[in-house]
């Protein structure tokens, strides 16, 4: 099969892309295919149109990779792709979308309130900021409503740290996000579709080791965090945040892969959902490969099944 | 300790060779255990990913730190090789020395001389740029936990080797005037109650990376006088001062020291090329054999390609001539950039005004993040160095380093426009947030406490237009 890799772009995300990309480029060429990669620019199209593949496998994170830009562009062009389409990465790309969607769904995910830059411009959101302060109490998580990495994710301790978070956040996007904190342990479910429809992978959990409990960019970096996979949980733990990573994946059509980050609330021993990633990682230190070597899923078996159920879907 | 043998093995269905298979996470758990402790400092960041970003052509990059080289004729450059080749192909295809080819250092005795330093040339070392210098004295003199004092800001490229021979650096704050010795003394008397002593000082006295600011005079026979009475040595770097657009020049420490206790680091890449990657050290003699040993060890010598190309250059060329086309370029340059800086940026900004060098240094009100400003900034096609990688301590969050002399004024102009537009809009956005009303530039008329060295001269804040 001749398949193109679509990595890179311009998203913040491009470094962590261009890995994800080389890796399943080697995993493609070793499972016979015909593979060319393709760093996305100005002349994507062009270049699809010039390759004319059977399958574009999509290795982009953030934006234009993961907010359905790119599978927009794919389905005009008429060439089959992996994971989700258009719809599924919005919804999980938007992070207010999602939060709003979970929610009304019933899904447990941590309070939160959502605003927009014009909101604040133009409607005097700034006055309703104390109330919101109030609400969801200190320390207060602000991000902005895209992108999938720690950048321009704030913690607020107190009131006085809320503006230059708000204003950080808005370096990302037009729309932010003010969540409640939720202090306990960072999980995710990598769920993976088969034959037998989608699978919850085992839960891989992140310890930050020489961090602070608010460093998030610990997470993203080689040596400064442990993964244990399977995450050292009780069975009926595991088995919910299974089961609300499979809920999640489906309220949101997701479709091939994606992962869904959680927190426990060790306190309250209770699960919340943050966030769906539509395109995770796919680097040798990415969660949902591990999680899936865990569950005897090899890479290049885990790049063949994604790329499968591409086909699939075109034929179906 | 288990090596990774799966790395190195094949498990694809076809099994070709040719295409080993990249590593899986339990291998990099398995090299993550071999790599040595004082590697756990050298971080990776978010940082590092924007800065994949700015790379991209269509970005107009003021994050650069690089020398025009566009300047340097192609034909010169052919027919230099071409002389090269016909006069020393032989030795210029051998290993060197590793203190460096003789014809090499008579070219440095005369930059050096340029000014205003003697050397004997035995007293130097050829190196992989100057960079090799800050690699070397640093292997040569720290024990892990050893004290470093660095200005603050202090250039980016040092700390990785820094942290690789896990200095505890201590960053003294500048002005104006760079480095205050008020803050320095400070800091040497609180090293003394912990019965401690740095073993050295680094600093760029002129026209500093990336502060832009230039050491006073006083302040620099002041240093020179702690180093003495302390018998603390100061590693000096000066890639930037011959590129000087105004002003006297000034001395340099080595040149006030006599070389007792400087070690001096010189490079050919702002004078003639950084892709040569040649410069050189001269030291205290006992340093200096140290440092010959380390370099050995490195990398045996420098380039002799390299080396025999900057002798036939120096033969053949007037080299100040060329320096004179750089810097009346860069000046140019320069004063672009701070035009803009005054046209665009809002009066809550503050920015230093260089006297030579590569780089301006701004603030920003403490409440923006020059990290993620940097973010916004790239989706404008605009970058810059946010300040933080100028610090190993963390601070740097609101400061910016912005380069001049690798891009056209249109260029500048341009992207001082774009970033000027979006902290404006972020100024605004926080006083909205915050109900305040966006400062009014005030004139400070000195900035903080010198010490006694005189008139200090406060970061330039911006007249309010009209």
């Amino acid at each position: 099969m001749k398949v193109v890799v679509l990595k890179g772009g311009r998203s913040l995300e491009r470094s962590v892309s261009l890995k994800s990309g080389a890796r399943v480029e080697d995993a493609l060429e070793r499972l016979g295919h015909d593979v060319v990669g393709i760093d996305a620019g100005a002349d994507l199209v062009d270049r699809l149109e010039a390759e004319r593949p059977d399958v574009a496998f999509v290795a982009m994170h953030g934006r234009e990779g993961e907010d359905g830009t790119v599978q927009e562009l794919l389905e005009l062009v008429g060439v089959p792709y992996t994971a989700s389409g258009p719809s599924a990465c919005i919804r999980c790309a938007d992070k207010v979308l999602a939060k709003h969607l979970m929610r009304d769904a019933g899904v447990p995910t941590p309070d939160f309130h959502a605003f927009s830059e014009t909101a604040f411009r133009e409607l005097g959101a700034a006055r309703a900021l104390p109330a919101i302060e109030e609400r969801l109490e200190f320390p207060i998580v602000v991000k902005p409503a895209s992108g999938g990495s720690a950048l321009g994710i704030k913690f607020a301790a107190d009131a006085g740290a809320v503006p230059p978070a708000l204003v950080a956040a808005f370096s990302y996007d037009a729309k932010v996000l003010l969540e409640a904190h939720i202090e306990g342990r960072d999980l995710a479910v990598s769920v993976l579709d088969g034959p037998d429809g989608p699978q919850a992978l085992p839960v891989v959990e992140a310890i930050p080791r020489d961090a602070g409990p608010y460093d998030f960019e610990a997470r993203y970096e080689i040596g400064r965090t442990a993964f244990t996979c399977p995450a050292d949980l009780d069975a009926a733990t595991t088995q919910e945040a299974q089961a609300l990573a499979l809920r999640v994946y489906e309220l949101f059509g997701c479709y091939g892969f994606a992962r869904v980050d959680l927190m426990l609330d060790t306190a309250a021993n209770a699960l919340f959902v943050l966030e769906v990633n539509a395109i995770p990682g796919l680097t040798e230190t990415s969660l949902l490969p591990q999680a899936a070597e865990a569950a005897g899923v090899g890479f290049d078996e885990l790049v063949a099944r994604v790329l499968e159920l591409a086909r699939d879907r075109s034929v179906a | 300790m288990p090596y990774p043998k799966a790395a190195m093995t094949v498990d694809g269905p076809r099994g070709e060779p040719g295409r080993p298979p990249r590593s899986t996470t339990r291998d990099l758990e398995r090299y993550a255990g071999l790599f040595a402790t004082r590697t756990q400092g050298l971080r990776s960041s978010a940082m590092r990913d924007l800065m994949a970003v700015t790379a991209r052509p269509e970005i107009i990059s003021l994050a650069g730190g690089l020398p025009d080289t566009s300047t340097f004729s192609p034909a010169l450059l052919g027919s230099l090789m071409r002389t090269v080749a016909e006069e020393a192909s032989a030795r210029a295809l051998q290993y060197g020395p590793t203190e460096g080819l003789e014809e090499v250092k008579a070219c440095i005795v005369e930059v050096m001389a340029e000014e205003d330093m003697r050397v004997d040339p035995d007293d130097l070392l050829v190196t992989a740029g100057g960079q090799q210098v800050i690699d070397l004295v640093c292997r040569t003199l720290l024990d892990p936990g050893d004290v470093v004092i660095a200005e603050g800001p202090t250039y980016p490229g040092a700390v990785p080797s820094l942290l690789a021979f896990q200095a505890d650096v201590r960053q003294i704050p500048t002005d104006d005037d760079g480095m205050r010795i008020d803050a320095l003394e400070e800091t040497l008397a609180g090293l003394d109650r912990e019965g401690r002593r740095p073993k050295f000082i680094y600093t760029i006295p002129s026209f500093q990376n990336p502060g832009g600011m230039t050491m006073s005079l006083e302040r620099r026979r002041r240093l020179v006088a702690i180093a003495r009475e302390r018998e603390v040595l100061i590693l000096e770097d000066n890639p930037y001062g011959l590129l000087r657009y105004e002003g006297d020049p000034q001395p340099t420490l080595r040149s006030l020291d006599g070389g007792d206790y400087v070690i001096y680091l010189g490079t050919f890449s702002k004078i003639l090329s950084p892709g040569l990657r040649l410069g050189w050290t001269t030291a205290p003699r006992p340093i200096l054999d140290k440092l010959n040993v380390g370099k050995q060890g490195a990398d045996l010598c420098s380039s002799t390609f390299g080396q025999h190309f900057v002798a036939a250059y120096f033969a053949a060329q007037d080299w100040r001539a060329y320096l004179g086309t750089l810097v009346a370029l860069y000046r140019r340059r320069r004063d672009a950039m701070l035009a803009a800086l005054d046209e665009h940026l809002p009066p809550e900004a503050t920015w230093t005004r260089p006297r030579g060098g590569l780089f301006i240094w701004a603030r920003l009100p403490d409440y923006l993040d020059t990290t993620d400003l940097l973010a916004r900034a790239l989706r404008e096609q605009v970058a810059f160095v946010p300040g933080r990688a100028a610090y190993l301590d963390g601070r740097g969050g609101s400061e910016l380093r912005l380069n001049f002399s690798g891009v056209t004024e249109e260029d500048i102009h341009e992207g001082v426009r774009r970033i000027g537009r979006i902290v404006g809009e972020q100024v605004a956005m926080y006083s909205t947030l915050t109900g305040l009303e966006p400062v009014r530039p005030v004139s400070r008329e000195t900035g903080d406490s010198a010490g006694g060295a005189g008139r200090v001269v406060p970061f330039h804040v911006k007249r309010r237009a009209g």
